[in-house]
């Protein structure tokens, strides 16, 4: 049971890494890319603008918050 | 050789010598340190596990469908593109701290020595972390390898830029005998994470049956951009960093 936990944490390290919106954020649009492809309209600018939000604020969650000097004495 | 195949052996030489490069400071950390024949016999057993892995699924990979595969290939390169290139944004930009190879080095080497007395034959702690270190380093190289090689239809031009990377930093880790801390890996992880990011949308949207204007040229486009994001990124990190948030009653009073 605990190596099958292991092995569990290894994959999702491995393949998720620190960051899961990251990896739930390509899934979905890339769901999304296969739903809007599948009609009439263009799909390739959902991937592009997608991983642009997804890469800005996955680096704004990880950056260390920019503390704010005390105006106090 | 087309455009895409230059991406594509670039890519895959980048990400295997980076991947080389931390296997070969373990490597070198547990040898030097205890048992060079233990620590080269746990190389030599996690490159015939990784060779058996290989031929379970290249075969697999390269037999599923084209828009099947470009799908998959194209969710796991993003997924893992994104993820270097989080780090080497975080890094460049100061966020987080630049990965230094002698530091590692001496880390590695800190923990082997306190490892215990040194077994007279097979070393176990040597035979272990460079097993561990090369098997979880190259797994990394021969997904890169694959999804890369199979997508393209070209395993053998992704196998041969891997062989070369790897064989490039194992003769110049056996030439100067110490970890190679002048190769710019932060540098090289981000050009991967740019060209992984980059390839993965490609390939991503288009298994999903969204179609590039221009087709192939689309990547002309896609790998500069996805860079501009990325230097942007660094460029807003190190301004935060250099200018300190202003206290509300001074933000008061300039605007008075």
């Amino acid at each position: 049971m605990r190596r099958l936990e292991s092995l569990g944490h290894f994959i999702w390290d491995f393949i998720v890494g620190d960051d899961w919106r990251i990896a739930a954020g390509v899934v979905l649009a890339l769901g999304l890319t296969a739903i809007v492809a599948g009609t009439s309209w263009s799909a390739w600018w959902i991937l592009p603008l997608v991983v642009a939000l997804l890469l800005a604020g996955s680096v704004w969650r990880a950056a260390p918050r920019r503390r704010t000097p005390s105006a106090r004495p | 050789m087309s455009g895409p195949e230059v991406g594509l052996a670039i890519s895959v030489f980048l990400a295997c010598a980076v991947e080389a490069v931390e296997a070969l400071t373990i490597v070198l950390a547990v040898g030097v340190t205890r048992s060079w024949r233990s620590a080269m016999t746990g190389v030599g057993a996690a490159v015939i596990l990784l060779a058996a892995v290989t031929a379970a699924l290249g075969p697999a990979l390269t037999s599923i469908p084209i828009n099947t595969l470009r799908l998959i290939v194209g969710a796991l390169l993003l997924v893992f593109g994104l993820q270097w290139l989080r780090k080497a944004i975080l890094r460049a930009g100061g966020a987080k701290s630049q990965r230094d190879e002698l530091q590692e080095f001496e880390h590695e080497r800190e923990e082997a020595l306190q490892a215990g007395a040194i077994d007279s034959g097979l070393d176990a702690y040597s035979f272990t972390i460079a097993f561990k270190g090369v098997f979880l380093e190259g797994l990394e190289v021969i997904f890169i390898v694959l999804t890369f090689g199979a997508n393209q239809h070209n395993v053998g031009l992704a196998a041969a830029a891997a062989g070369a990377a790897v064989l490039a930093i194992v003769l110049t880790g056996v030439a100067v005998h110490r970890p190679l801390a002048r190769v710019p890996e932060n540098a090289m992880k981000f050009a991967v994470g740019v060209m992984l990011t980059s390839f993965g949308m490609f390939w991503g949207a288009e298994g999903a049956g969204a179609h590039w204007p221009g087709g192939d040229a689309a990547l002309l486009v896609l790998i500069p951009a996805t860079l501009l994001i990325a230097v942007g990124l660094v460029a807003i990190l190190r301004r935060r960093a250099a200018h300190p948030a202003v206290p509300q009653p001074a933000k008061a009073a300039i605007s008075a």
